[in-house]
């Protein structure tokens, strides 16, 4: 069987979680989603994964499908979870700097706003509390740009504090991190059939790039798995 | 024990102009949309709104109802963003404050406590302090680690919905989350909360375990019996979110003005 480009971000997402142990996974969007589920079934059976309401999952099911419960986490735990640190969240980005500066809450001046998105939500609690990810389903100069509108989440240039760990950024072409020089962007992996150059050509700022590999493939099982896990692909029209 | 049942336009009779109001629920969820339709069916203006923000966000800054937002998101959930809100935002002229949603909490919990501010960790760092100039940093007197200084925010009145109540303002949700509702009412001097159906003490401590129990008499002002009172908004077990309510809500923020879509919305009081 060979990988789709949805596949091989699905991979991606969930070898972010490989070393996190009993932690709570917080994924954001439909190929984290998948990712954290992924990573459940494969390297990272401690996880603990809700079902995006109340209701911790003992099972890990299928998109849409509901699974037996091991717990209760309503929204004014999670805060507490944010705040204990026991949690790896990876979230959407409407922009991201080169520092893992992230905007979630509105393009132009925030008095005015050219366009209102979510507000900054939980990624200013989130990025100064635990690990944190960020998944970017189209790689683009508008998404990876000089300087951010408004730092929603906090990236490496802001004096974050102690419990400050920004991990990866994974998007339809690329994986990257932050062990760039000064704690900027780094190319890490190329997803299969994507060039450097065309990772660099849709990066509004220079991106490090040295000692970069390709991204892996997943395995036939994790691909079975996948299939399962998104029957109707689903995955294919967020990343075609 | 007093009776404090009321309808929601007792309550709204109740508010006035400028007053800050905190509404409970989450997002598109289990928001007193029965409440909400009442003050958009009043006079009432210049409120200051405290909000896990939805279509009571929008809506009340649609109806140009409100002075002054603070929330840490607006959402419908399954649409991303409230139009609506966007196009007041867009506009220009509304007063925010957007803060990270744990602070959100946190300042609930300082009015709750009567405490001039708790510290939290969120928003260090981020530009949530620079959009809200006011926020101060408090050094930790034993290791000197600063802190946001999250200022408390006392609400002149909240409004929750929740599945049950007695006429006393003992009330509980069945759903799985109590979302913070709870803190809106003591952070509040008024609190009203409206139910999908008032029931006697009995009844409702028998509905479930004691720990749905969110609300006893001391948190509660006013209840109102509000059948369907969540609107479109999700009010589990009762009913899920109307998802196509909620999308000619939405769609309307393109075709149609503000004025002819209530004209259309509001149900007769």
């Amino acid at each position: 069987m060979t990988a789709t480009r949805a596949e091989v971000c699905v991979a991606a997402c969930a070898d972010l979680f490989g070393n996190d142990g009993e932690i709570l996974a917080s994924p954001m969007g439909l190929i984290p989603t998948l990712g954290a589920r992924l990573a459940r079934l494969t390297t990272a059976p401690d996880l603990l994964l809700s079902d995006g309401e109340a209701t911790l999952l003992a099972g890990t099911p299928a998109l849409g499908e509901s699974a037996p419960a091991e717990g209760w986490l309503p929204y004014r735990q999670v805060f507490d979870v944010v705040a204990h640190g026991r949690r790896h969240v990876i979230m959407g980005a409407n922009q991201i700097d080169r520092h893992g500066n992230q905007n979630i809450s509105c393009i132009g001046p925030h008095e005015q706003p050219v366009r209102q998105l979510l507000g900054v939500r939980g990624a200013p609690g989130n990025t100064v509390n635990h690990r944190t990810s960020y998944w970017v389903p189209r790689h683009s100069k508008r998404v990876f740009v000089p300087a951010v509108d408004l730092v929603s989440g906090v990236g490496t240039d802001r004096d974050p504090g102690r419990f400050h760990d920004l991990h990866r950024v994974v998007t339809n072409l690329a994986v990257l991190d932050l062990t760039g020089p000064d704690g900027t962007l780094r190319l890490r992996s190329v997803h299969p059939g994507v060039t450097v150059e065309e990772v660099l050509a849709q990066t509004g700022f220079p991106l490090h790039t040295n000692g970069h590999t390709e991204t892996r493939q997943p395995g036939e099982r994790e691909l079975a798995l996948i299939r399962q896990l998104d029957p109707q692909a689903r995955r294919d029209r967020e990343v075609p | 024990m007093r009776d404090k049942r009321m309808t929601a336009r007792d309550v709204v009779a109740e508010l006035a102009d400028g007053m800050t109001i905190g509404i409970g629920g989450w997002g598109s969820r289990r928001k007193p949309m029965a409440l909400v339709e009442a003050i958009l069916r009043s006079p009432l203006r210049d409120l200051t709104v405290v909000s896990y923000g939805g279509p009571d966000l929008g809506m009340l800054c649609a109806a140009g109802k409100v002075r002054k937002a603070v929330y840490g998101f607006v959402s419908l959930d399954t649409i991303p963003y409230d139009p609506w809100f966007q196009q007041v935002r867009q506009r220009g002229g509304l007063e925010v404050s957007e803060v990270d949603e744990g602070m959100l909490q946190t300042g609930l919990r300082a009015a709750g406590h009567r405490l001039p501010f708790l510290p939290i960790r969120a928003g260090l760092a981020s530009d949530v302090l620079r959009v809200n100039p006011e926020l101060r940093l408090v050094a930790c007197p034993y290791t000197g680690e600063e802190l946001v200084a999250m200022p408390a925010l006392p609400l002149d009145v909240a409004l929750v919905h929740l599945n049950l109540a007695d006429p006393h303002g003992n009330a509980r949700y069945l759903g799985p989350d109590p979302y913070f509702d709870d803190l809106f009412c003591l952070a509040a001097a008024r609190r009203y909360v409206s139910c999908e159906r008032v029931v006697d003490t009995a009844d409702l401590v028998a509905a479930g375990p004691p720990q749905g129990l969110l609300l006893n008499r001391m948190m509660v002002d006013g209840v109102v019996e509000a059948p369907g009172g969540a609107g479109f908004t999700s009010c589990v077990p009762d009913y899920d979110r109307d998802e196509n309510r909620q999308r000619a809500y939405a769609n309307a923020a393109r075709e149609q003005s503000w004025e002819s879509f209530v004209d259309s919305y509001l149900r007769e009081d």
